[in-house]
């Protein structure tokens, strides 16, 4: 199932935050959406997912979702947002329960999506007892669970500290290289859009229109840290959006 | 700089009062223990206060005599019955005002205007709705638990985790699921705060429910002792609601404990 963005458009009153934005997403790719603050990155992926509606232009889903697949555009929050409530496997079974999936159904999917997170051992853990890194991969887990067509992922290592994010992005590379799966990708991190996105979508600042769409042929398996094209990439990237970024940084919030 | 080392003099700490378990009771006993000692030394004459050693001979006295438990039974399940009215239809309605635009606007003024009225003032006026039997006093402590039960849940409601609410909605879950499974436990540490304050209201309201029409209860007790200038028995009511307080507290720390372990 592919995603098409044909000229979206939002204005909050008469404050205009994004103009024509146009942008198709094929299946099996991360497409990574960086942008200075304020470019509406973050509302964009909520207008993708139905999350908020724009004031023009649509979100248009292309072929149908793959069997199997319980829902389709799913989200991955920066603030992993879990129930508190709710241990690792009540909070992978709150997305199952709504389907119908029950019992030996759930505990099926429940353990393979936790295995697959390497999170087996703490399916009793409450979210207080988590680490911020264990916490993503819960939430990474609950998306993985509803077996998505697409991934939203709201800078979801932001709240995370580098040696943690790190950590993630080889978590997260080695799930795609397993399972190719698509997802949007917003941050404001360049690192992570070069180490994890097959495109790259460099969004001005307001109102955000997209610059440039840089791709990245060089496969995931074999990005690394500290890769010499992938400095090259988001050395090239950083030029794009240093003057955007400046200028965005000395402006009045809705002034 | 050849001066001898001085250690940084420590300034952090406190701002984190912890509970001390034993300290709660000490502060009672010593009260009590000075009363004590002022009654009988003869500063305290005993026209201002009874004498804590006669308060416990009288309460022990009611206790033999079986009358503790023949007012004990009817106060607590008027106070049972209302409250559990009173709170129930408070909870339901403080969510209704917490998700529903068109409610919140309707009430939120009506609750801020029946919030003040002292609710004794309306015995009267329930007396001729419900008769001078039960259906009044549970109708005023159930109003009085009310008004204060719908104030703490709804703006439990408005505090729970949005982001939260579209997560809920991101995996598509329903309406009702996302009310039951994210808005209600989300909300239950705001509720189960106002009910303390709404079952001490309670309390309160049982007083001034036992004043018309009631034979028995610790209400009529404690109101009929007044009225004879009985200080002995007056106080000995009052340690029994006191006694209600503490009991009822400690409950709902128990229930808090259970149900919001999640807590950090």
């Amino acid at each position: 199932m592919d995603i098409r963005l044909d000229g979206i458009g939002h204005s909050y009153d008469d404050f205009e935050v994004m103009r024509d934005i146009s942008l198709d997403i094929s299946s099996g790719q991360i497409v990574c959406i960086v942008g200075p603050s304020g470019c509406g990155k973050s509302t964009l992926l909520r207008f993708i997912g139905g999350l908020e509606r724009p004031n023009s232009g649509r979100v248009l889903q292309l072929g149908e979702p793959p069997e199997g697949c319980l829902n389709p555009l799913t989200y991955i929050f920066q603030d992993f947002a879990l129930l508190p409530w709710r241990s690792v496997w009540g909070n992978i079974l709150l997305v199952l329960e709504d389907h119908g999936i029950r019992r030996a159904a759930a505990k099926e999917i429940i353990s393979d999506v936790l295995a697959r997170t390497k999170l087996s051992d703490f399916a009793k853990a409450l979210p207080k007892q988590l680490s911020g890194g264990m916490k993503q991969r819960v939430a990474i887990a609950r998306a993985l669970a509803v077996n998505p067509a697409v991934m939203l992922m709201d800078e979801p290592l932001s709240a995370l500290d580098s040696q943690t994010r790190e950590l993630l992005m080889d978590d997260l590379v080695e799930l795609w290289s397993r399972k190719p799966f698509t997802a949007v990708y917003v941050t404001h991190n360049l690192a992570e859009a070069v180490r994890l996105g097959h495109r790259v979508v460099v969004l001005s600042r307001r109102p955000g229109k997209i610059r440039e769409v840089v791709e990245i042929e060089k496969p995931l398996a074999e990005r690394e840290y500290g890769d010499a094209d992938l400095d090259k990439a988001q050395k090239y990237l950083w030029r794009l959006m240093r003057e955007e970024a400046r200028a965005a940084d000395s402006e009045l919030l809705h002034g | 700089m050849d001066k001898a080392p001085k250690t940084v003099i420590f300034r952090g700490g406190g701002f984190a009062p912890k509970s001390r378990r034993w300290v709660g009771v000490l502060v009672f006993v010593l009260l009590i223990l000075f009363v004590e000692w002022g009654t009988r030394s003869g500063w305290i004459s005993s026209l201002s206060l009874p004498r804590p050693s006669d308060v416990l001979e009288t309460f022990i006295q009611l206790y033999n005599s079986g009358l503790l438990f023949k007012h004990l039974g009817p106060s607590l399940s008027r106070l049972a019955v209302g409250a559990i009215i009173g709170a129930s239809v408070g909870i339901s309605v403080g969510i209704l005002i917490g998700l529903f635009s068109y409610v919140r606007s309707g009430l939120v003024p009506l609750v801020a205007a029946i919030f003040p009225i002292p609710k004794i003032a309306l015995l009267p006026l329930f007396i001729i709705w419900f008769g001078i039997g039960e259906g009044s006093k549970y109708a005023l402590i159930a109003f009085g638990t009310f008004t204060p039960t719908v104030v703490a849940t709804y703006g439990a409601v408005d505090n729970v985790d949005r982001t939260l609410i579209r997560m809920g909605q991101s995996f598509g879950l329903s309406w009702w699921s996302i009310v039951r499974k994210i808005v209600l436990p989300g909300a239950m540490p705001g509720i189960l705060s106002g009910l303390r304050i709404s079952l001490a209201i309670a309390i309160i309201l049982l007083v001034a429910a036992e004043m018309l029409g009631a034979e028995y209860g610790i209400g009529a007790y404690i109101l009929e002792a007044g009225s004879l200038y009985d200080l002995e028995r007056l106080f000995a009511g009052v340690v029994v609601l006191s006694l209600l307080g503490v009991l009822i507290s400690a409950v709902i720390g128990i229930a808090e404990r259970r149900l919001l372990g999640w807590r950090t």
